[in-house]
This record gives structure tokens, C-alpha cells and sequence, in this order.
């Protein structure tokens, strides 16, 4: 089975986030950036499915800081190809960088594709489903287990309630990964730096970015606090008696 | 997990025998007599199913590849209590227990919390997960400001390695601070190093990962060649091991002391600032990378005991035979790993030696032990009046600092 797994690069909340002073964006001198977990994930289960059925796991990103050290220890878990999108990515939104992705991914007709279910800085929708858009193909998103059959793999969807659904997808498919079937494994630093030797990391330069359809953001900013929360003093008789009088007034009893 | 004796796979067991030859000193694994010594000082050998010379027994069998199915060798605290006993001087700890932390890191076979810590330290140069760009936060409001070499460029008579915990940890922070404090009054022209410093490595070398403590050591030296300085101090007695021992294969060569050996060759200049008494019976508790391993055990003493009222009481485990506080060797990041096993803590049994040993302060020099020695007073309910303190901050506070 081929496997193509699109990755991104998300902020580090390691350090604090500070607008930049257009107001529409993040302040990117002291921005870190780090494997959005999801996508950690779905690279954890492409290696697991290879390791299991056989196949070829393609791991494709955007450069950034830090990508090549992913994509070299994606390699050292057992991933086979690695490709980098090169070019200009600070302004691409989902919508984009889906784009970029399903450009190459077309190229390379993988079985499944596998990519993080969301993460913390998708404002325009999950890459996933827009991915699935741009290809054609179907998406099953919130995936926690994945079963090989033939022309088709039985993904398990997780549900709010703890629900758990099996589904059928015919390939090729988008697979939208909410968590590996282990977590991410550890590699040992001697191999990263052992496979940075013997590894290659493809480069596809970048066309236009695209954009359209995804959102304008006219205002970036730091949470603002409303009204402040009020602390009911007294023992704890006197502080129900006053919480059950607040739920009376505010309708909720 | 069971132990069985098939399938034998005499290679793997070869590879990993002969492996050990290439260190120093290696090669004393063959003269191992079964004594059973390491294992009977091992202080969580009793728990583990491979202690230290069960292993060597396993290798001797041919029967190794089980040693790697099981998990027991995260027990091990790296204390280097086995070593210290061995009757063959073998380097059990340094050689066989961090060789077989290896391969079980390189079979991809790491408890969660382990991994974390390692995957942390890969990233931001601390195992805690910090960022770097917060190092030397701990300095801020210090007056005098604390010199960052980064800034100021100025040649220092000392270098102070401040290290990962003392750095970031916010119990240690305020022993970091009354090290500062000492250093100033007593005229040291010292500088640190800030966002610019890296782990020192020295428990994940210890934890089996070679590969990053080397990248580790790679960049601290880098660093280190920036700048001038005549020697190094740290806080750590890992930090102190890893600079005193095996940095130097690695080609990064300093003199190297612990901050206690420093203030202790200025006793002379300190003892008249010690004006405050603490009136306590204290108890020292040897860290193992200060103590066992690199035999300073006097240094820290005469430190305390030159503070007026501090009356120095000795647990059951002192000096070479001290008990860890068991965040050695990845043991820092292996808590709930070892507590399913073992369903207790070292720093709780070394917190009752101190209560038995009737201590009111139990005075460390690490900083693995004031959060660890801390929480263990918490959940010993014997111990809840036992104060647990950094010799930096006894110092400070009897010298009104």
C-alpha cells in the first residue's frame, strides 16, 4: 500500500504568542514551530501499517524551521520518501497549503492518505477534508485505528460519548488521524543523525500559493476579559445558598 | 514477562557482550565473580527481575535478548552503589547498566514519561520542556545583575554552569538565586551563559541516550569556546560529572569544580559573614554524582558546619554508602514508571533516615533533591517538619543575604 502523509508545522505555545503590529497575524520573531501532535500521529500510523501489511510511506511538509529534523526522524521511524515543499509558506492558510499538497500527492496516486485530524492554528477548516476536496476522494475524519483490506480499509471513528463507528472507505481515501494505534515511538538520536547521512530530502519548489475560499482575518488578539468572574465568600452552606440563588436569577433552575 | 530459555539468539548476546570491551574499563565485566553484591546494594534490586549481576549472569548464559524483554533496568537509579561495592571493580553502572539502557532505547522500548524528557531535551535543550529563551530567568531583579556572558563579552574568572534544573525547576530557582547572592558578596567575577547554555546530558547519557548527550556536549562546548574564562562551577553534580569525566573524550576540556569545593576554598573569606545562627540539627545527604562517584564527601560538611547554631548529624547511609534520591540516571523522569513498580520512592525512605537520625533540616547539593526530598516530607507523615534545604540557601540566609 502507498501512503502519503502531509504534515505541517504549527506555533510552539513553549513561548508566549504576541501579535505583530499589522494585527491580522502572529509575530513570527520569536515564533517557534513545532510538528502540529496530530500529524506526529499520523506518521506514527502510516509506519505501523507498513510495518504490518508492507507498503511505501511518503512524509510531504512545508519548509520551516525544524522540518528537515521531522523529516529525518520520520525516515528513522521507517518512513521511505521524504519530500519538502520549498518556498515562500508564512502567509498560506489551509487552503493553500491543501492546494500545494494536492498538487504533488496527485503525482504520487497514493493508496491512503493520512494527515493530523486538526490543529491548534487551523482557522480555515482542517487540511484533511479541503485535501479530499482539491483530490477527489473521500474523507473519514477522527480516525483511531485503521484495518488493511484490499480496495478498501475499515477506519475506526471516534464520537463524541466515547462512540466508537467501523467504516468502510473504499481507496484511495483522505483519513483524517485523531491518534496513532500507539503513541509515536521514540527514535534514538544516534539513528536520526545516522539516517541524516544516508536520507534524502526531496525539494519541490512552490508555485503560486492560492488561497481562495479560505478566511480574511481582520482582527488578531489576545483574549480580552469581559466581566470578571465573581468569588462567593462564606461557609460552604452560605456560598450553595448564594450559588442556587445566582442559578434562580440567571433562569438556569 | 516470562523467562524462557529458547529461542537463544547467541549473536545478539555476542554483539552486546563484546560491546562492553570498547569502554574503559569494560572489559572487567569478565571478571565478574556472581557475588551478588551489586545486586543486594542495588537499593531497587530486589524489585528488579535482572539486577546488575543476574545480567551479567544472563550474558554468561547466552540468554541476554530476555534481559531486553523485560523492563526492569529502568529501575536503575545510575546511584552507582553496585560499582562502588563491586569486589571486581567493575563498572557496572557506567558500562553495563547504560549499555542495556541503550539497546532497550534503540529497540524503540522507552516508558512514556522517559521519552518525553528525552524528546524535550532533543528540542529545547532541557529535558523539562522549558524554553531555552527563559534560562536564565531565575536572575531577574538580581542586583547586582548576574553577568550573562552573552551580553557583556567580558572575560570572567568563573564560568557558572547553572544548569536544568537550578535554572528552571521554581523550587530550585531560590537556591540558583542564594548561590548568586554568595558569589556576589564574597567578589567572584562570574559570568553564565543563559539561553546559550544546553542540558549538560549527563542522566540522559545515563538513561541510555548516548547520541543526544554527545549533541549535548557538542553544543555546550561550542558555547564554551566563545568565551574566557579560567574555569567552570556548576550546581549539578551530573552537570560536574559529565564536564569532569566525559566531556573531556569529547574533547571539551575545563577545569571543573562543584560550587561546594569552590566555597569551601574560601571558607576562610565566608566564615566571618556567617553571622545568623540556624539553630538545627542538620543531616547531609551525599548526592551520588558529588559524593560516590567523585569523592566529595568532606566540601559540603565543613560548609555546613561553619554555620553558627547548625549542629551535623549523620544519617544511616552516608558518604560512599549513600542512599540516592532517586532521580538519577533518568530516574527524574521515570517517577510513575517506578512507583507502579515499586509503590515507593528512594527520596521517601532517605526522608525517614532523616527523621530516625533526628534531623530537622536535611541539607542537599543537587538540584534533583530539593523537589524531590520536599515532596516526599509531604506524603511521610513523620516528616512534616523536617525542612529540606540547599546548602546555597543555609549559606545565604546566615549570611543575611
Amino acid at each position: 500500500m502507498k501512503i502519503a502523509v502531509p504534515i505541517k508545522f504549527v506555533p510552539d505555545l513553549v513561548e508566549e504568542l504576541t501579535i505583530d503590529p499589522s494585527g491580522t497575524a502572529l509575530d513570527t520573531t520569536w515564533l517557534r514551530l513545532i510538528i502540529n501532535e496530530l500529524d506526529d500521529h499520523a506518521v506514527e500510523q502510516a509506519v505501523l501499517l507498513k510495518e504490518r501489511g508492507g507498503g511505501d510511506v511518503t512524509v510531504l511538509a512545508a519548509e520551516a524551521d525544524g522540518v528537515d529534523d521531522f523529516l529525518f526522524t520520520a525516515a528513522a521511524k521507517g518512513a521511505d520518501r521524504l519530500i519538502k515543499l520549498t518556498g515562500d509558506f508564512s502567509t498560506a492558510d489551509n487552503h493553500a497549503l491543501g492546494r500545494a499538497f494536492a498538487d504533488v500527492i496527485k503525482e504520487l496516486q497514493p493508496d491512503l492518505i493520512l494527515t493530523g485530524v486538526q490543529a491548534h492554528n487551523d482557522l480555515d477548516g482542517s487540511i484533511g477534508p479541503l485535501l479530499a476536496e482539491y483530490l477527489g476522494l473521500p474523507y473519514v475524519g477522527y480516525v483511531a485505528g485503521i484495518t488493511p483490506g484490499g480496495d478498501k480499509v475499515i477506519a475506526r471513528k471516534e464520537y463524541a460519548g466515547g462512540l466508537v463507528a467501523e467504516v468502510e472507505v473504499k481507496l484511495p481515501a483522505v483519513l483524517g488521524i485523531q491518534a496513532a494505534e500507539q503513541p509515536p515511538r521514540y527514535v534514538a538520536y544516534s539513528k536520526i543523525r545516522q539516517i541524516m547521512g544516508t536520507a534524502k530530502i526531496e525539494e519541490r519548489p512552490l508555485g503560486a500559493l492560492e488561497s481562495g475560499g479560505g478566511v480574511m482575518i481582520e482582527r488578531m488578539f489576545q483574549p480580552e476579559a469581559a466581566e470578571r468572574a465573581t468569588m462567593l465568600e462564606g461557609s460552604p452552606e452560605d456560598v450553595a445558598d448564594k450559588l442556587v440563588g445566582l442559578f434562580k436569577e440567571l433562569g438556569t433552575l | 514477562m516470562e523467562i524462557t530459555l529458547s529461542p537463544l539468539s547467541p549473536s545478539v548476546n555476542q554483539t552486546f557482550y563484546t560491546s562492553l570491551f570498547d569502554l574503559q574499563d569494560g572489559e572487567r565485566v569478565r571478571t565478574c565473580l556472581q557475588c551478588g553484591t551489586c545486586s543486594g546494594i542495588c537499593p531497587f534490586g530486589y524489585i528488579m527481575k535482572f539486577p546488575p549481576g543476574k545480567i551479567i549472569g544472563a550474558i554468561r548464559a547466552e540468554i541476554f535478548e530476555q534481559v531486553l524483554k523485560t523492563d526492569s533496568v529502568w529501575m536503575c537509579v545510575s546511584c552507582n552503589a553496585c560499582a562502588s561495592f563491586c569486589p571486581s571493580n567493575i563498572p557496572i553502572t557506567r558500562v553495563l547498566m547504560t549499555r542495556t539502557k541503550e539497546e532497550m532505547i534503540l529497540a524503540g522500548n522507552v516508558p512514556s514519561e522517559l521519552q518525553a524528557a528525552l524528546e524535550n531535551t532533543q528540542r529545547y535543550g532541557n529535558p523539562l520542556g522549558e524554553s531555552p529563551r527563559k534560562r536564565a530567568d531565575w536572575a531577574l531583579g538580581l542586583q547586582p545583575e548576574v553577568n550573562l556572558l552573552a551580553k557583556t563579552r567580558q572575560p570572567v574568572e568563573v564560568l557558572w554552569y547553572v544548569g536544568d534544573y537550578a535554572s528552571y525547576h521554581p523550587r530550585m530557582q531560590s537556591a540558583t538565586r542564594a548561590l548568586a547572592k554568595i558569589l556576589n558578596a564574597l567578589g567572584v567575577n562570574f559570568g553564565i551563559l543563559g539561553p546559550e547554555e544546553y542540558s549538560d546530558g549527563d542522566s540522559q547519557r545515563l538513561a541510555g541516550e548516548r547520541g543526544l548527550f554527545e549533541m549535548m556536549a557538542q553544543k555546550n562546548g561550542q558555547v564554551f569556546r566563545k568565551y574566557k574564562f579560567n574555569e567552570i562551577i556548576t550546581t549539578d553534580p551530573h552537570a560536574f560529572n559529565a564536564l569532569k569525566n566525559e566531556y573531556p573524550a569529547l574533547g571539551i576540556e575545563y577545569p571543573v569544580r562543584h560550587y561546594t569545593q569552590f566555597l569551601f576554598e574560601r571558607l576562610e573569606q565566608i566564615k566571618p559573614l556567617l553571622k545568623t545562627e540556624i539553630k538545627a540539627k542538620v543531616a547531609y545527604h551525599d548526592p551520588c554524582y558529588l559524593g560516590r562517584v567523585n569523592g566529595i564527601f568532606d566540601e559540603p560538611r565543613a560548609l555546613l558546619s561553619a554555620i553558627p547554631g547548625v549542629e551535623l548529624v549523620e544519617m544511616s547511609h552516608q558518604r560512599i554508602n549513600s542512599l540516592c534520591c532517586g532521580g538519577g540516571g533518568g530516574g527524574m523522569w521515570l517517577d510513575g514508571f517506578q512507583w507502579e513498580k515499586a509503590h515507593t520512592r528512594l527520596s521517601e525512605w532517605r526522608v525517614r533516615e532523616a527523621i530516625s537520625a533526628n534531623a530537622q533540616i536535611l541539607a542537599v547539593a543537587c538540584p534533583y533533591e530539593p523537589p524531590r526530598f520536599e515532596d516526599a516530607t509531604k506524603t511521610i507523615p513523620a516528616a512534616s517538619q523536617l525542612k529540606v534545604r540547599e546548602i546555597a540557601e543555609l549559606l545565604a540566609e546566615s549570611m543575611d543575604l
